[in-house]
């Protein structure tokens, strides 16, 4: 029996033992005088008989799953030829890989020695025995789990409490899993960072104003020893997110006051799903957009001026992310706005406040907390996005505020050094953590800046 | 103006026979219009959408006195209320036809700038909703939009003023910079009467002041309301009857959208004239 069968197995086992459950409460109630006598509803009991089933064998389930594997190899490695077992470790990965293959149906490199078939086929009877134990041992074991449970049922089992423990456990579960894999992502980051940093001094990466991570892989190769100074690059991510916060916040305030306070009703209704199609188009598409339609226009232009425009300018990737982060800043003032109660707009119309004079001076200020958050929230989503400045951003780290010229991102870079074959003993490639985790501290540093400002005009408006 | 209404009330009385009084009958009966009125309304309908609100209201509101309006729940007194300075603007799909004049002027002419109406008529609301800044931002919002002050000096004058006559200045003079949500309900409610008063209003509508308010701070709007009646004249849609009796010179009943009777607030009491209005104030039903 394979594993996904047995699982099934067990799913559909869960739902016997649901049912028996709950008719052994059923029959308990009517025995002592109806169901009103039980502690908890049936269908608790069903429940209770259910998770008890289903828990506790799950649990076997993956333990057996995680050491299967490795138990298995063991065995068979250990009566592999003496020859074979006395290789280096890397050569015996090779050897089990192998044997894998084997098991699996493969194609193996090279020729198969009878060594090797006798060990798959050790390998194959083990696996056997082992997927026939675990199925016994995990049905028994629900099985098991289940028949307590109906035996312990009777009017004064706490069903209801007992499921409701669980469920709550459940919910644990699920809130620490994202803070787990939260702390999962930074301590990977972090790991390969210090490991750049052992070849580059932190205090080059911070503030060095000079970034050309080519370095030479070969000895005899002729290329830059590299340069890893941060500066330029995040001059570049500033750059490009300050163009682009330029294009959002006003234009998606605006848009937002409009559609909340002066927009009739059927303008919105039609106007509002529209703004929020933005935030739907793939930003490979905006992509494509800025470096095929906007940059060479403003190039053109700019010749026609006079002015020396590059074709990769921050100019554009800036103006496009603009406009992808428009409906963020929009959307979320628009909902802030509308949460202002019409007793302050009431307010200040019975004081004969113009609506401008309204808006200004009581809905604004009013919304603002939530109007920062959004702004900020658009502020680390421009600095992480990658896509639209891979294509319309330069590759040369250029320390420049001036938007006509190519500058770079760090995102850009990032994906620059880890696409294609590369070397994890570079500082090149492992230059690419260290700008990721100094981009995840900014970001996080944003958001926190945030949740301050959020709270602090909180405190001060209700 | 008048001779309209009479013309009106002429065709009025020449429909079909009801008891005037009877509990069927719906037509105004009592002294609706005074001499020298500061608000005169005529022939007022107020609709939502299709759906119509008032009905053919005409009520005069004398210089410096306290009119209550008193009825049952949905009686549109707060919608009257709300005409007299064009707060149903606010509202989509309402309709006021018929004609409104503050001292002689249609306010719901098109050539009527709201914003100059509602410094003159102000509104002070059921739930008190002062803004979300500190009590003298409140109290100084209003003339610093229409331009009542030249200097930081005179502002801080109107604000003192302002407050001094909401009976507010003695306990929040130390604390003029803290955020005015922060008062109790009672100082918040005369927060918003300041922040009315300091933009010089010659009429004060209050839509159920006390309503959200404990009996304390009850009464003592209500004295307020009684020393602000020798400067200003003030509308107050109330629920409670002790109130309209406490605080006012003229108390109007209203009954599904209609003005069913209007008279001395002492009259009305003792000796309403209309079965409807000695129904609601005999508390047979409301």
């Amino acid at each position: 029996m394979t594993p996904t069968t047995l699982f099934f197995l067990l799913c559909g086992l869960s739902l016997v033992a649901y049912a028996i459950g709950r008719r052994r409460a059923l029959a308990t109630g009517a025995a002592s005088g109806g169901l009103k006598r039980l502690h908890s509803r049936p269908t608790y009991y069903g429940l209770l008989a259910a998770l008890w089933c289903a828990i506790p064998a799950l649990i076997v389930f993956a333990a057996w799953q995680a050491f299967e594997t490795p138990l298995i190899t063991e065995l068979v490695v250990a009566e592999l030829p003496e020859s074979i077992r006395s290789l280096p470790e890397s050569r015996l990965g090779l050897v089990v890989n192998d044997i894998r293959n084997l098991v699996a149906g493969n194609i193996v490199a090279g020729d198969i020695d009878p060594a090797m078939r006798q060990a798959a086929a050790r390998y194959r009877s083990l696996q056997a025995t082992s997927h026939a134990a675990l199925a016994v041992i995990v049905l028994s074991v629900g099985g098991a789990g289940a028949f307590w449970v109906r035996q312990r049922i009777s009017v004064r089992l706490r069903a209801r409490n007992q499921v409701e423990a669980v469920i709550n456990w459940g919910l644990i579960f699920c809130a620490t899993l994202a803070i787990f894999v939260t702390i999962g992502i930074v301590m990977s980051v972090l790991y390969e960072s210090i490991r750049f940093f052992q070849a580059v001094p932190v205090t080059e990466f911070l503030f060095g104003l000079k970034w050309s991570p080519q370095v030479a892989i070969r000895a005899d190769q002729v290329g830059s020893s590299g340069a890893f100074g941060a500066v330029p690059v995040f001059a570049g991510t500033a750059l490009i997110s300050a163009i682009a916060m330029l294009v959002a916040v006003p234009i998606g305030l605006m848009s937002a006051i409009y559609l909340s306070e002066y927009a009739g009703r059927r303008f919105r209704a039609v106007a509002k799903p529209l703004i929020e199609i933005l935030a739907g188009i793939p930003t490979v598409v905006y992509g494509y957009f800025a470096a095929l339609t906007v940059a060479p226009f403003i190039r053109d232009n700019g010749a026609l001026l006079g002015l020396d425009v590059s074709s990769e300018s921050a100019l554009a990737a800036g103006l496009v992310m603009g406009v992808m982060i428009i409906p963020f800043v929009s959307s979320l003032s628009d909902d802030v706005i509308n949460a202002v109660p019409q007793a302050l707009r009431d307010g200040a119309y019975g004081l004969g406040a113009t609506r401008s004079e309204t808006i200004r001076h009581v809905v604004i200020p009013a919304a603002l907390p939530g109007i920062v958050g959004g702004v900020l929230l658009a502020v680390s989503r421009a600095i992480g996005e990658t896509m639209i400045v891979v294509m319309a951003a330069g590759l040369a780290a250029n320390l420049t505020a001036n938007p006509l010229q190519a500058v770079t991102t760090v995102t850009v870079q990032i994906v620059t050094l880890l696409v294609g074959d590369q070397e994890f003993d570079s500082p090149k490639t492992l230059a690419a953590f260290a700008l990721g985790l100094l981009l995840f501290v900014v970001t996080l540093i944003l958001n926190l800046i945030a949740l301050y400002v959020v709270r602090k005009y909180r405190e001060q408006y209700e | 103006m008048i001779n309209a209404l009479d013309s009106r009330s002429a065709r009025v009385v020449s429909q079909p026979p009801t008891r005037l009084g009877s509990r069927e009958d719906l037509r105004t009966i009592g002294e609706a219009t005074v001499a020298n009125p500061k608000i005169s309304c005529r022939h007022v309908d107020v609709f939502y959408g299709d759906k119509q609100a008032i009905f053919d209201v005409s009520l005069d509101i004398g210089n410096k006195e306290v009119i209550a309006m008193i009825g049952p729940s949905g009686c549109g007194k707060s919608t009257f209320l709300r005409c007299l300075n064009r707060m149903n603007d606010t509202i989509e799909g309402c309709r006021v036809t018929g004609a409104i004049t503050l001292d002689g002027q249609n306010i719901y002419d098109e050539k009527q700038d709201v914003v100059p109406l509602r410094a003159q008529v102000g509104i002070v609301f059921q739930k008190p909703n002062p803004f979300p800044k500190s009590i003298w931002d409140n109290v100084a919002y209003g003339p610093k939009i229409h331009g009542l002050a030249e200097t930081k000096a005179e502002l801080e004058e109107i604000v003192e003023t302002a407050l001094q006559k909401a009976g507010l200045w003695e306990e929040v003079k130390d604390r003029l910079h803290q955020p005015g949500t922060g008062l109790s309900g009672g100082q918040q409610q005369r927060l918003c009467i300041a922040r009315t008063i300091a933009v010089s209003p010659e009429v004060i509508l209050m839509d159920e002041p006390c309503s959200a308010l404990d009996p304390i701070a009850t009464a003592k709007i209500e004295d307020l309301i009684d020393e602000l009646r020798t400067q200003y004249s003030i509308v107050i849609v109330t629920h409670s009857m002790q109130q309209a009796a406490r605080v006012s010179q003229r108390t109007a009943y209203f009954h599904l959208g209609y003005l069913i009777e209007v008279g001395r607030t002492q009259q009305i009491f003792t000796t309403p004239r209309h079965r409807l209005t000695e129904d609601y104030i005999t508390g047979r039903f409301g």
